[in-house]
Formats: C-alpha cells, sequence, structure tokens
C-alpha cells in the first residue's frame, strides 16, 4: 500500500526529497571531510598553510555541490550519461593537445580558475556512462559480441588517452571502474577469468613495454632494500611510519617521519600514512570503517533503487571507491608496487576529490529519488 | 511486457548475486588490510619504532676531555688548556662574503689561509660548523669578541686541549699529541670508539702508550634531524668521561735540571730510584717543544726538527744503542769475580803504549799512553785501566760475561713493551755471532768487549737500571715511570739476588767508590766530599771509530776532532754512597771524555736529587697518614 502510494508521487518536493536523505552516508563524508582536514594541517606542519586553506575550500564546494547534485533527479543523470562521457573525451583530448606539462606528464588542463585533471573525472565517468548503456540491455545480449565489444571500446578510449600522458595508474583505476560495471551488467564470468589468465600470461610483455621508471617501481616493490635510498625510498619511510605509529599513534601533529620531511608525497598518494602515523592503529581501522560504512551505504542505497540504471551506477562505484581505497593502502603499506591513486577525500588533489563528490551526489541522488524508475 | 519484466527480474537476479559476490570479496580484502596493519603496528611495532627513531635521532660526538700527566708531585706535566676557537655556521650567516673578510681582517689572516678556509666552506653542508680557526690568541679573541655585533652567525668558542707547560722538558717521555689519523683509527679501538673530527690523539710516548686509559669518553648531543640532515631539536646530552690521569714517577726539578745539564749538547740523563725502580728523571738531548704538534706543526718548525743534525726526534735513552764504553767494567769485573777467574789480589801489568797487549797480530792500547804498571781490580777500575780488563775479558771469556750483563739488565728492553720504541741494544756471545753473522767468535772481541767496544751496544736506560742494581746491593728491580696502580701485582722475581756472592758485589761498588772519590779516580775531580751526597761512579768514553796510530801520535784535544769523530762521554753513578738510594746514567754524544764531560753532570745532579730526597719521602708518607 505505501509503496503504491510512492509509486504514484512523480513530482518529489523538497521536504519528501529531504526526508529520504541518507544521512548516514551524509555524516561519514562529513566526517572523513573532517578527518582529511585535520590530517592535512598535519601535513601543513601543524600550521593552517596553502594545503590546508585550498583542501577546506575544495570541500566546501564540492560539498555543496554534492547536495545539489542529490536534489537532481536521477533521470537527468541517466539522460547526461552519453554526453558527460563525450565532454570528458574532448578534454582528455584536450588535455592530450594543449595540456600542463609538470614534472615530465601532461595531466592537467588550464580552465582559467581552476587546474582540471580529466582523467579524474573519467573514473567516475564512465561508470555513468556504461550503467546507462547496459540500462535497457536485455541480458541474453549482453555477452553478444557487439555489446562486448563496444563497451570494451568505451573503455579503452579514455584508457589510452591517459595512458599517454602518461598516467598508467589512472588509467588502470578506470578501466577497473568500467570493468566493474561489465561484472554487475552481466558479462559472463568466463571472460572476466579468461582476460585474468590472458593478462597473467601477457605479464612479462607488458613489463617490457613498461618504463624504465615503471619497471624500477616494480622492482622495488619486488625488493624494496634493493635502493634504499633511491626507487626504494618511498615505500621504506612509508612502512616505518605506519608501523612506528603502533596500536594509539604518536598523536595527532606528533609524526615524526612526515614532521621530519622522512615521508614522500604526504599530501597525496601516502595520506594514509601520516594519519596512521599519527592515530595509529586504532585510527586506521576506524578510518577503514569510515569507508567500509560508506560503501556499505552506496550498496544499500543500489539495492534499495527502482531503477536499473541506479543500481548498477551504486554497486560499480562503490566497488570502484573500494578498489582505489585497496589500491592506495596496499601501496603505502607495501602490498602493491607504487601506482599514482589517491584516496577519495583524504588525499589533496581538487578532480579526484570532484570526481568522488560527483559519484556521491549521483548516489544520493539514487537515493531520495530511489523510487524513480526509467524508462 | 511480461517478457520485459521477466527479463528484468533476471537481471535483478545476476546483479544481485554479482553484488554478493563481489561483497564477500570486499569483506575478504577489508580484513586483509586490517591484518597488514595489525601486522605492521602491532606485531612489528618495536622494529619500525626503531628504525624510524634512527631516522630522526642523530649523534654529535665531541672530542672526549683528554687525561693529564702529573708528576711524582702532582704537577701537571701535560694538562688541558682552554683554546680560543672561532667557528661559523654558515647558513646563520646573512652575507657570508662580507663577514669572511672582516674575520680576514680581524684576525690578519695571511691569503693562503683564507683560502685554506674558503676551501673547507665550500666542502661542507651550509648547517654544519667551519671552523675558522682552532687556537686564537687571547688579544684577537677578545678582538672578534668586541667586533660580534657585525658579525652575525660567528661563534667564539672555548674548546678544550693539549697543553704541555714544561715545554721541551718532558718530550721524550709523554711524547705528543696531534691529530688522529687513519692508520691511528684502525689500529685503536679506542681511537675508533671515540673518534671525532679533529681528535688529537698521543703519537708517541707515554701519550701513545696510555692511550686507551687517556682518552676518556666523548661527551654525545643527540639532536633530532630532519630527512636533509638539518638539526630540529636537541633531544639529550650526555656527559663523556674525563680520560684517567696518570701520575708519573719523574721529579720535574730534576728533569729540568737533566734537560739544563744537556743544554746544545746531544745525549741522555736517566736517574732511578735504586730500589723501587722509579725513575726520577729520564732526558734526551735535544728535545722539542711538543706544543708545536698539538695544532699541527708548521712545515718550517717540522723541518727544522727534522734537518738538525743532533737528531731531537731520536729518543736516545731508550732508542740509542752506544757502546758502554768503560761503563761496562763494573760488570765484567763482577762478572770475573763471580766466576772465580779473579780475586782482587789479581794484578795486571799495565806498560803503556809501548807494550800493548797483542794477540794475533792485532794490538790492544790502554787509554793511558804511560800505563798504569802493576794495578789490581780496585785500582783498575779506579783508573779505568783497559790492559786489566783486556786480561779479565780474555779469561772469562764473552759468554760468561754476557750471562752476567744479560743479568743485570742489559740486552733487553727495560720498560718491557710500554714503549714501543725502546731499543734492547747487544749483549754479543758466540752463539749469537754464529746466528747472527755466520762467524765464528774470535778472542779479539772478547778482550774489545772488556772494556765496552766492539758489538756490545746497550741504551742509557739499561746502564742505569745496571748501576741500580749494582747499587742495591744486587737485587732485581723492575724500573717503572708510571705510578703503579693499587691493585697490580709486582712481579714475582723482584729483589731476588742477582749475584752468587754478595762480597763480589761490596768488592765493585768499593772500586766504583775508588773511582770517584780517591786520587787519581777518573771522576775525583768530580766527587762531593760531603757524605751526605757523596757518591761513586764509573765513566766511560766510548770510541765511535777504530783510534788508527796515526790518532795516537797526534794524540789531539776533544775539540780538535770532527765533531762526529768525537767520542761519546758516558758516565753511570749511584749515591749517596753510605746509604745509596740513587742511580744516574749520563750520556753526552761526542762529548769526548766521560770524566771531563759527563762525570761534572753528576755531580750537579746529586746535589739536587738527595736534597729532594726528603720531600719525594714526605709524599709517600704523607700518603699513609691520609689513609
Amino acid at each position: 500500500m505505501y509503496q503504491h502510494n510512492r509509486l504514484t508521487t512523480n513530482n518529489f518536493n523538497f521536504f519528501s526529497k529531504l526526508a529520504n536523505f541518507d544521512y548516514v552516508l551524509m555524516a561519514c563524508i562529513l566526517l572523513l571531510g573532517l578527518i582529511s582536514l585535520a590530517t592535512m594541517y598535519s601535513t601543513d606542519g601543524g600550521k593552517i598553510l596553502f594545503h590546508t586553506k585550498s583542501h577546506f575550500t575544495k570541500l566546501i564546494v564540492f560539498t555543496i555541490m554534492m547536495l545539489i547534485f542529490s536534489f537532481v533527479n536521477i533521470k537527468f543523470w541517466f539522460s547526461i550519461g552519453y554526453f558527460f562521457y563525450v565532454i570528458i573525451i574532448g578534454l582528455l583530448i584536450w588535455t592530450y593537445l594543449f595540456g600542463i606539462k609538470s614534472s615530465g606528464s601532461q595531466r592537467w588542463i588550464d580552465l582559467y580558475f581552476i587546474n582540471l585533471q580529466p582523467s579524474e573525472l573519467m573514473k567516475i565517468c564512465i561508470i555513468l556512462c556504461l550503467a546507462k548503456y547496459f540500462h535497457r540491455m536485455k541480458l541474453e545480449n549482453v555477452n553478444s559480441l557487439y555489446a562486448i565489444l563496444s563497451s570494451l571500446i568505451i573503455i579503452l578510449l579514455p584508457m589510452g588517452l591517459v595512458i599517454v600522458q602518461p598516467d598508467l595508474g589512472t588509467s588502470l583505476l578506470i578501466s577497473i571502474s568500467g570493468l566493474a560495471v561489465l561484472w554487475f551488467a552481466g558479462i559472463n564470468h568466463k571472460y572476466f577469468i579468461y582476460t585474468m589468465i590472458g593478462f597473467l600470461i601477457s605479464l612479462p610483455f607488458i613489463i617490457s613495454f613498461l618504463k624504465p621508471y615503471q619497471k624500477l617501481r616494480v622492482l622495488t616493490f619486488l625488493n624494496p632494500d634493493r635502493d634504499p635510498l633511491g626507487a626504494g625510498y618511498q615505500i621504506i619511510q612509508s612502512k616505518i611510519a605506519v608501523g612506528s605509529g603502533g596500536i594509539f599513534g604518536k598523536g595527532f601533529l606528533k609524526g615524526t617521519q612526515s614532521y621530519l620531511e622522512f615521508l614522500p608525497e604526504k599530501h597525496t598518494d601516502f595520506i594514509f600514512t601520516l594519519f596512521s602515523e599519527e592515530f595509529g592503529f586504532v585510527g586506521s581501522v576506524i578510518l577503514l570503517l569510515i569507508y567500509a560504512i560508506i560503501i556499505y551505504r552506496i550498496v544499500a542505497i543500489g539495492a534499495q533503487s527502482r531503477s536499473y540504471f541506479a543500481k548498477l551506477f551504486c554497486y560499480s562505484f562503490a566497488a570502484s571507491i573500494f578498489v582505489y581505497i585497496t589500491i592506495n593502502m596496499s601501496m603505502v603499506l607495501g602490498l602493491l608496487p607504487i601506482v599514482g591513486s589517491p584516496l577519495p577525500i583524504m588525499s589533496y588533489g581538487g578532480s579526484s576529490m570532484l570526481a568522488t563528490m560527483i559519484g556521491f551526489g549521483i548516489v544520493m541522488s539514487a537515493k531520495v529519488h530511489s523510487q524513480q524508475s526509467i524508462a | 511486457m511480461i517478457n520485459s519484466s521477466s527479463d528484468n527480474v533476471k537481471k535483478l537476479n545476476s546483479i544481485n548475486r554479482r553484488m554478493f559476490i563481489t561483497g564477500s570479496v570486499k569483506f575478504f580484502i577489508m580484513i586483509g588490510l586490517v591484518s597488514r596493519l595489525f601486522f605492521l603496528q602491532v606485531k612489528e611495532n618495536k622494529k619500525y619504532l626503531t628504525l624510524s627513531d634512527k631516522n630522526r635521532i642523530r649523534e654529535w660526538k665531541l672530542a672526549p676531555v683528554r687525561g693529564e700527566f702529573h708528576d711524582y708531585f702532582g704537577n701537571v706535566i701535560a694538562g688541558n688548556f682552554e683554546a680560543y676557537q672561532l667557528h661559523i655556521i654558515p647558513e646563520q650567516v646573512e652575507d657570508f662574503r662580507y663577514v669572511i673578510y672582516r674575520i680576514k681582517d680581524l684576525l690578519e689572516l695571511s691569503d693562503k689561509e683564507f683560502k685554506r678556509i674558503i676551501k673547507k666552506k665550500n666542502e661542507i653542508k651550509s648547517w654544519e660548523t667551519l671552523i675558522v680557526s682552532d687556537n686564537l690568541s687571547w688579544k684577537k679573541f677578545s678582538k672578534i669578541n668586541n667586533h660580534l655585533y657585525d658579525l652575525n652567525g660567528v661563534k667564539p668558542v672555548i674548546s678544550i686541549s693539549r697543553n704541555y707547560p714544561f715545554g721541551s722538558n718532558f718530550t721524550h717521555v709523554i711524547g705528543y699529541v696531534s691529530q688522529a689519523n687513519e692508520q691511528d683509527i684502525e689500529n685503536n679501538e679506542a681511537i675508533k670508539k671515540n673518534f671525532v673530527p679533529g681528535l688529537k690523539i698521543g703519537k708517541v710516548g707515554l701519550e701513545k702508550s696510555f692511550e686507551n686509559k687517556l682518552i676518556g669518553s666523548n661527551d654525545i648531543e643527540r639532536y633530532e634531524v630532519n630527512a636533509y640532515g638539518r638539526r630540529i631539536s636537541q633531544l639529550e646530552f650526555q656527559k663523556g668521561e674525563k680520560g684517567k690521569s696518570l701520575r708519573l714517577t719523574v721529579d720535574t726539578k730534576v728533569q729540568q735540571l737533566s734537560n739544563e745539564l744537556l743544554k746544545d749538547q746531544a745525549g741522555s740523563i736517566c736517574v732511578m730510584d735504586i730500589y723501587t725502580g722509579e725513575v726520577i728523571a729520564m732526558h734526551s738531548s735535544p728535545s722539542f717543544d711538543p706544543n708545536l704538534f698539538v695544532f699541527g706543526i708548521s712545515q718550517d718548525d717540522w723541518q727544522i726538527i727534522r734537518n738538525d743534525p743532533m737528531k731531537p726526534l731520536v729518543n736516545k735513552t731508550l732508542q740509542g744503542n752506544y757502546s758502554p764504553g768503560s761503563t761496562i767494567k763494573p760488570i765484567v769485573a763482577l762478572s770475573a769475580l763471580e766466576n772465580g777467574i779473579i780475586n782482587t789480589n789479581f794484578t795486571v801489568n799495565c806498560r803503556g803504549h809501548k807494550h800493548p797487549l797483542e794477540l794475533y797480530g792485532q794490538t790492544y792500547h790502554c787509554w793511558k799512553k804511560e800505563g798504569h804498571g802493576f794495578v789490581n781490580l780496585r785500582n783498575a777500575m779506579k783508573q779505568s785501566c783497559d790492559n786489566y780488563f783486556y786480561e779479565i775479558a780474555r779469561k772469562l771469556g764473552v759468554d760468561r760475561l754476557s750471562e752476567t750483563a744479560k743479568k743485570f739488565g742489559l740486552g733487553k728492553e727495560v720498560f718491557g713493551n710500554l714503549f714501543n720504541i725502546e731499543k734492547k741494544g747487544l749483549i754479543p756471545n758466540t752463539q749469537w755471532k754464529k746466528n747472527a753473522l755466520g762467524q765464528s767468535w774470535v778472542l779479539g772481541e772478547t778482550v774489545i768487549t772488556g772494556i765496552g767496544q766492539g758489538y756490545i751496544q746497550t741504551t742509557p736506560i739499561q746502564l742505569c737500571l745496571m748501576t741500580a742494581q749494582i747499587a742495591n746491593g744486587g737485587y732485581k728491580i723492575y724500573p717503572k715511570i708510571v705510578m703503579d696502580d693499587e691493585n697490580k701485582v709486582s712481579p714475582i722475581d723482584k729483589f731476588t739476588p742477582l749475584y752468587k756472592n754478595s762480597k763480589n758485589i761490596k768488592i765493585v761498588q768499593d772500586a766504583m767508590f775508588a773511582s770517584t772519590n780517591e786520587v787519581r779516580g777518573t771522576s775525583y775531580r768530580s766527587r762531593i766530599d760531603d757524605p751526605k751526597y757523596q757518591f761513586a761512579g764509573k765513566t766511560g768514553t766510548a770510541q765511535v771509530k777504530k783510534i788508527t796510530e796515526r790518532d795516537r801520535e797526534l794524540d789531539l784535544k776533544t775539540f780538535q776532532i770532527p765533531y762526529e769523530e768525537r767520542d761519546h762521554a758516558l758516565y753511570i753513578a749511584y749515591g749517596p754512597y753510605k746509604n745509596p738510594r740513587y742511580a744516574v746514567s749520563i750520556l753526552v754524544e761526542h762529548g769526548g771524555n766521560g770524566s771531563t764531560t759527563a762525570a761534572p753532570m753528576a755531580k750537579k745532579l746529586f746535589k739536587t736529587i738527595i736534597d729532594r730526597h726528603q720531600l719525594r719521602e714526605s709524599i709517600n708518607n704523607k700518603k699513609y697518614l691520609d689513609i
């Protein structure tokens, strides 16, 4: 009866939308934002400097943006799926042609008020696009050659554009996001297994195509003590920082590894190291727990959603977020070679936060409009 | 519509099933991450905490304060003084060029020194200390202090450094310190452990022998540093221990007198307590100022010392192998008596240069042209009659002679391995010659060994020990120059008799007394009649080249012979004769004649030594009273 009632209300008013809001997810995101601010404050050496200020501004702007997005009907997000994809592809081409070069790679475009990294946006965009692609497809058509090929093209095109930047890490994350959608869309699991086997077999060949510094990272991962002051330095110092944190950590603003500048990239990819050093095992587990709740809420929202698009998007987005977190943490804990992958929300970086917040916005929109069906 | 809805259901089933699989995988991966965190942060925490501390904490060692040397009466003979130094930490200086030129003006640095400083500055990191000057005079130091207002980042520092207040007086006893080089660090664990750049260590003498005791331990400063090695904050200061100070047996007054006596001459003076073996003075002349070496000796000073024909770098007391000349005669006499070759009545007729001793075509002359006539042991010793000793040496044989000589401390290091430079000397015997030269001993060599010429070689300190052991009645003593630790056990054979019959020692002592205190004794002119100071001795004149017939005819005075060809003058003595306590050995290189050059020094020495005896005793008595 209740459900029926909801079915008929197509026009949601503001208050019913507000009532449908997922406050747990919201609270977790805000909490994460606060933690990331505190951590950023610590990376600035206990002073409010550039990184903290900038991170704070972005956090405020993007959270408001996320809230606005969540009031936009899920149908809108469905409708702009392809358009969004085309725009980002365009931006990636723009990056390739006119992007800003910095430290040997060309990842950024200058939008006058902000420097944007389109590859980060592609991570969310590809999910949107593929979710739309598979929304209406019948299950038996999903495994057709046409469907598989076209979805692979959708994935490989941005991947290629990101690899030439060069940015192996982000392109891998884009492909994983895309593959997550394919997996949830119901593509035969054999294909995944075959691909995996094929990948493992061709791994030696892939490695031979890697750039020298990438090869070095793999070798360093296998044996960090090979070159403790050179290639192995980051991972060794990172492990020392995490390990020395102990159960309760060294205390806020007291992480010696970061304070004394032993930690590399502490604002971005290695932010977890600093957090873990200062807040220890307990803090790290709490942070993981917050991420787990966020992922759980996204999955739950997907499960509640009526539309297949929303479900597909939420599940894939949750899987992607999970992969980002896993890869970043495995990297700083010395379980994976070093690939550039930020920790969602925690790491400093506007584009990454923008993409994540767009994702949260769409998820929130799916929650608010969970009863919305998409034709 | 039904088709489509059934498809929808299928699709939902598929997606939910896959979501379940994914969820489970996520769960296990999460567990994996948490267990990795647990492993690093809880299980391996200690290891990483240590590594993190290793990262951030760095130790800076400061030079340890070196132990001092005191003489017997507690006067500092090698101490520490405050050296005024000037340090700059380049990064704390706003305008380095200005400051360094300002300092150049203030300190009146030469261009060479200035260039050296600039070079040093370019070698170090900007936050490391640049030592501009390590030993400033007080005047310059205060000048700098007055101008500190426009010398930002310049630090006047007072640091502890070695000082030898008595200059060259003790150089050949305690040696000197200088900057440690790589070899020193490699060869000595204590130096390696305490090494800091600029550390000064003992290079020769007791400074070197007792390095491990003297060196002390570093002050340690622990700093927190950042990844680039910049000091952030001091965490700890650990005070090091000052090195152990050593009290020597040496009496500064006697040592100074020895220095004066040998002034402008090459030679050696040793004074020893005949019962305790304590070395009262031990000097080798010429000496040099050890303070020159502390901050690195200048090339000019070094060349002066190195090229001095009197060889100040050689410690003649310990390193000098000299023919003992007639100073060996007491031992030859003793050996002959001990072996029953002669008795006090045995006489030899010395008939001068016209009738020398002839053996297998070789002639052996007494020093006295006219000869001594019939002499017995006492007279032979008194007048140092060579013919007498040729005769008893010939009868005695070199093997029995060498046995006695070795018993009395000749032919081996007096201080054991205390000084690594000490020479053994050489007491030859037939076996030695066969082994070393592959030749048989010939009788002529025995004959000249009897007057301390030929192969036989002794060091001045050995002669002093020999004299002391004759003086104390023929008992073995162990010479020492550093006061023993209380708990050190003295050797078992200390004070064991070295004689077969103590009467023989008495005979030799009496003969030595005659030599100094009776008319026609060789050192009669240097005697002291006052029984308080009266001493007995034996002169010696060691030839450095064979005397040819021509020389004998010319009979030149010492000053007429070229310096290098003049005889070494020696003198051994002990006193006071009635109640002996101290033994002396004196050697003057190319001094001409023992009785005219060396013996008068003994006269002055005994005056001082015996005057100071009471004082020396009182120090000991006081020690017991205090306890």
